[in-house]
């Protein structure tokens, strides 16, 4: 197989895409939780209630209707590697990525719908799309959810909605979230300010990879934290709303930049494309937050000769597990970092 | 330098202490501040179900709620589906099963309350149990129109409402 098809089968939709918004949308995800009513969630259930709960996604999945091509895979059965660039790719959670007995993961073949099974909760649906799209990957998500409701009876209360093993996901189960790129509001150290606001706002802000991890590469993580009280419809409209703020914002920070000291901002994208393109060993870190500054001068239109989403697919591309799998074998950190430079090198060159 | 401590271990910590504008230099190994707690870098980390947890604990050791159940009792409290007890739940901001909400029903809604601001769900409902609930409802309504027209001595008009009410009935069934 050839890098470039290698690639392409590591890249999936959302990647390859660009959405709405995409200058400082990156993607959308909808997440809901749901549970098999009787059963107990899966940090309670014995390996016979959880193997249940397997084999009825199982039965519903393999009933003729599913017209989402969605397949099961146990995890155990999936190499670590993979379950890695599963991670990496948002497909799953990392606690899910260390599988176990009757954990289990189903996806579509473009893997813009995928359905962790017995991870925290029975299930939980998500969709990712591209650019800002959180209405369409809400109609979606709804819509995996009425079919496997259609077989399966969920925990619902009249009162207090869809029961899920973590209180804070009661009601709606729903989680929406969008990531973002914002190199400008970093740059003119208003990202605090923004940020601050957010969480005042009833919204979580995190890093790349969620919970506790870094902001790296600019890119945030923007959610709802209340799923019970409001509708999914006015959960996304709040989201999407404060979104349509911070898009304005990051905008109106690159315009300021490029008309107050263009040239500073020029010769920053300029050297980190130098270095990209030459580089024959880089870190994580420092090839995200270059490739930030790339993304940020292709977006402004500074360099034209590179395609723009190329922030989108070396993200997931230059991670370890990612590498890797390219590779087909264990590297070592020094290895890696080989590596990583000499796929970002013909990426970049490729265009 | 050795620990001061234990004197076997290299000391790798080194404290400033000033009590009372009386300067104390201490060298410890990590394992020996560690277990005398002068190691705050070290404490257990401060995660979401710790968080959680404070809001339960909180809830039940707070004088304003005025719980005559008391804290034993919470204690011993256990959902008979799934087993599920509250210092576990506690100790892990997690529920067992569908059950334990309805179980632990009294501090679910004031859990909810405190999350979400709400404890009452208004968004999507399960088309099956929709349909239940919509039934449900309008049995509720009926009841109310029927002791209306009780009230109001229009007993013909009452006595529809009740074979309606009937057969709404016989449908839940």
């Amino acid at each position: 197989m050839s890098l470039t098809s290698k690639i392409n089968n590591t890249l999936n939709k959302w990647m390859r895409g660009a959405g709405p918004d995409s200058d400082v949308v990156i993607s959308s995800r909808i997440r809901l939780a749901r549970n098999i009513m009787g059963i107990p969630f899966p940090k309670s259930a014995d390996s016979e209630d959880s193997k249940h709960v397997v084999e009825k996604v199982k039965d519903v999945l393999s009933d003729g209707d599913n017209e989402y091509g969605l397949k099961l895979l146990e995890l155990e059965t999936i190499p670590a590697l993979e379950r890695e660039v599963m991670v990496e790719k948002h497909l799953i959670s990392p606690e899910h990525a260390q599988a176990g007995e009757n954990k289990a993961v189903s996806l579509t073949d473009d893997e813009s719908i995928s359905i962790m099974i017995n991870e925290e909760d029975h299930i939980r649906i998500q969709t990712l799309l591209s650019g800002l799209q959180l209405n369409e990957a809400w109609e979606i998500n709804n819509k995996v959810d009425d079919y496997l409701e259609s077989q399966l009876n969920f925990a619902f209360d009249e009162r207090y909605g869809y029961l899920t093993a973590c209180p804070t996901n009661a009601g709606t189960g729903m989680r929406a979230s969008v990531m973002l790129h914002l190199p400008a509001l970093n740059l003119t150290k208003r990202i605090n300010d923004v940020l601050g606001a957010i969480s005042q706002l009833g919204l979580a802000v995190r890093g790349l990879y969620g919970e506790g991890s870094e902001a790296l590469g600019n890119l945030y993580q923007v959610s709802n934290q209340v799923t019970l009280g409001a509708t999914e419809e006015e959960i996304i409209d709040n989201l999407q709303g404060v979104i349509n703020q911070i898009i304005e914002q990051e905008r109106s920070a690159r315009e300021a930049l490029l008309k107050e000291n263009e040239l500073k901002l020029e010769d920053r994208i300029y050297r980190a494309y130098g270095i990209l393109s030459y580089a024959r060993q880089i870190s994580t870190k420092e090839a995200m937050k270059l490739i930030s500054d790339v993304r940020l001068g292709i977006d402004l239109e500074i360099i034209e000769n590179v395609s723009a989403n190329i922030l989108n697919q070396l993200v997931i591309l230059i991670s370890p597990a990612a590498l890797q799998k390219l590779a087909e074998k264990e590297l070592t950190s020094t290895q890696r970092d080989q590596k990583r430079a000499e796929l970002i090198r013909s990426r970049i060159s490729e265009n | 330098m050795l620990c001061q401590s234990c004197q076997e271990e290299e000391a790798t910590m080194h404290l400033t202490k000033i009590i009372n504008n009386q300067k104390k230099e201490i060298y410890l190994c990590k394992k020996c501040a560690q277990e005398k707690g002068e190691l705050a870098f070290s404490a257990p980390s401060f995660s979401f179900n710790n968080l959680l947890a404070g809001l339960l604990n909180n809830e039940f050791t707070s004088k304003s709620t005025g719980s005559s159940l008391g804290l034993g009792y919470q204690e011993q409290k256990e959902c008979e589906n799934c087993g599920l007890n509250y210092k576990e739940f506690s100790n892990s901001g997690r529920l067992g099963c569908n059950e334990c909400y309805l179980e632990f029903g009294n501090w679910t809604e004031r859990l909810l309350k405190k999350i979400h601001g709400s404890n009452r769900h208004n968004g999507k409902v399960p088309q099956r149990t929709g349909g239940l609930i919509k039934v449900k409802k309008e049995i509720q309504d009926l009841r109310k129109q029927m002791q209306a027209a009780v009230e109001k001595e229009k007993f013909e008009e009452a006595a529809k409402l009740r074979d309606k009410i009937k057969e709404l009935e016989a449908e839940l069934e």
